[in-house]
């Protein structure tokens, strides 16, 4: 018992440094989430509109997006966007990375969910005199909701994982930042402190699955 | 048996130098290759001498110190004093196999008994010295500032107190640790994994210094085409070391006397590495530390 304490000393000496970075981490992936709700929403609301323009724009964006490396997304915010003279904080950089990135694949679980409400649905709210926007907000929409919560759950979760690569854009001083941090600086053995990082990320994900299931069990409708 | 051994080895090394003046690449100094050498039974150097092959690990991606050029090859400033120590062995430059040690796994490599001694611009401190042991120092590196040649307002670290002035350096790097005394808040370093994004970053303005040991900074300044320049004096010191398995302190004073006898060679190899960024100097051999 001794000796597993002496080998993860290096994890148990450094709690507040592993507290900070799980702090630091567990902002970026906050934001994001936000963030890549809320434009994955409106991108799917263009790719089923019936405005071409909309629905292109919506496709083109999914395309490219979704087919992009997550660190070439981060590396034309980090590095492109500043080239032509545009300055923020890298902070701020890699979470739009993180946010356009994740948006697209939000956009499609949740177009799974709206082409899963029955097409009777659209046709009654457009009968009853609803415009399009009303019958996206109010009658599809939170239909659909509620079937893609397991789908855009996974989405969420594998940001919360993609946010490790932020680290190395810049943002540093989060969970996996940490890693380098100790091993290379401090010399620090490898296997203790990843797992430590590891431990950091099963703290949020987990708690994110948990909270995922309530909100299944609590917007689950019988068919 | 051991008559033959050694006239073979003494064939072999002239067709070695043979290739070697014949080689297309006039840049690498020659090493110089003990013949046969003698060590006690046992030791390290006796083990590596008889094998007739080193592993090394080194950087492979630090201009100037050890850097993988398109032919495959490893050059740098580390990569010949390894030669140097290789060669007092008894072993030819060619059979001196280099392995890629970054900074984050330079303690596991030697540990695990994967490379025989780590040349990687290794600074010795004290958190590492717990895990391996340190020979040399064989150079004394400084950290300094690089910033943009318009840059007018910071001339030193006292500058960096201010909450405006981003710093870029790598993570987990000393120079890092080191800098965060003179910032007026941590949220001013910028960390990468790699110094070229740092450089990149200051090119684009998203940074405005950054910092870390200058001999890696002059090859930015000389790559920059007079963008950067190097401010301030260099304000800490850098004992690169050459790190061997704990406790072997045998291998770690040979070592030492090896370099201490090579000093003209050691001279070579800085002209014909990291020597050529214009604004070095070059430097003399370091004091050696204790073996421990």
């Amino acid at each position: 018992m001794d000796a597993v304490i002496d080998y993860f000393d290096p994890v148990l000496s450094n709690l507040d440094l592993f507290g900070s970075g799980l702090l630091r981490s567990l902002g970026i992936c906050l934001w994001a989430m936000v963030g890549s709700l809320v434009l994955g929403t409106v991108i799917a609301a263009f790719r089923v509109s019936p405005i071409p323009a909309l629905q292109a724009f919506g496709t083109a964006w999914v395309t490219i997006w979704r087919n992009s490396p997550l660190s070439v997304v981060l590396f034309f915010m980090a590095f492109g966007i500043p080239a032509v003279g545009i300055n923020a904080s890298f902070y701020t950089f890699g979470i739009i990375g993180l946010v356009i990135y994740t948006s697209a694949f939000v956009c499609e679980a949740l177009r799974s969910g709206i082409n899963s409400v029955q097409a009777g649905q659209a046709e009654a709210a457009r009968a009853i005199g609803l415009t399009f926007t009303q019958s996206l907000t109010q009658i599809i929409l939170p239909q659909a909701f509620r079937t893609s919560v397991p789908p855009v759950g996974s989405v969420i979760i594998a940001m919360f994982k993609n946010s490790a690569v932020v680290g190395a854009f810049g943002v540093g001083q989060d969970l996996f930042s940490i890693q380098k941090n100790l091993v290379s600086a401090q010399g620090f053995r490898y296997i203790p402190v990843l797992t430590g990082v590891a431990v950091g990320y099963l703290i949020i994900t987990l708690t994110a699955s948990v909270v995922l299931e309530v909100l299944e069990r609590k917007v689950a409708i019988a068919r | 048996m051991r008559i033959i051994r050694s006239k073979a080895a003494v064939a072999f090394s002239a067709l070695a130098l043979t290739l070697t003046a014949c080689g297309s690449d006039s840049s690498t100094p020659e090493v110089e290759v003990v013949d046969n050498p003698e060590f006690a039974a046992g030791s390290t150097m006796a083990k590596l001498s008889e094998a007739g092959s080193i592993k090394v690990g080194t950087k492979f991606d630090q201009p100037g110190f050890g850097l993988v050029g398109l032919d495959d090859e490893v050059q740098g400033f580390d990569v010949e004093v390894a030669k140097i120590i290789a060669g007092a062995l008894g072993i030819a430059p060619e059979n001196v196999e280099f392995s890629p040690a970054t900074s984050d796994i330079r303690e596991q490599v030697i540990e695990d008994g994967a490379v025989d001694m780590v040349v990687a611009t290794y600074t010795i401190n004290d958190e590492r010295a717990e895990r391996i042991t340190f020979a040399g120092p064989y150079y004394t590196a400084g950290q300094q500032l690089m910033v943009k040649s318009d840059n007018d307002t910071v001339s030193g670290p006292e500058d960096l107190n201010d909450p405006d002035i981003t710093v870029c350096s790598v993570t987990g790097s000393t120079p890092s640790e080191q800098i965060k005394e003179y910032l007026a808040d941590e949220s001013q370093l910028v960390l990468f994994d790699i110094y070229d994004k740092c450089a990149e970053s200051l090119a684009n303005g998203q940074v405005d210094v950054v910092t870390t040991d200058n001999v890696i900074l002059l090859g930015f300044v000389a790559n920059s085409d007079g963008d950067f320049k190097l401010v301030g004096e260099q304000f800490t010191d850098e004992p690169y070391g050459i790190g061997i398995a704990k406790g072997d302190v045998e291998f770690c004073n040979f070592i030492n006397e090896t370099l201490a006898a090579n000093e003209d060679k050691y001279v070579e190899a800085w002209d014909a590495t990291a020597g050529q960024n214009e604004g070095t100097e070059t430097p003399a051999l370091p004091e050696p530390n204790e073996c421990k």
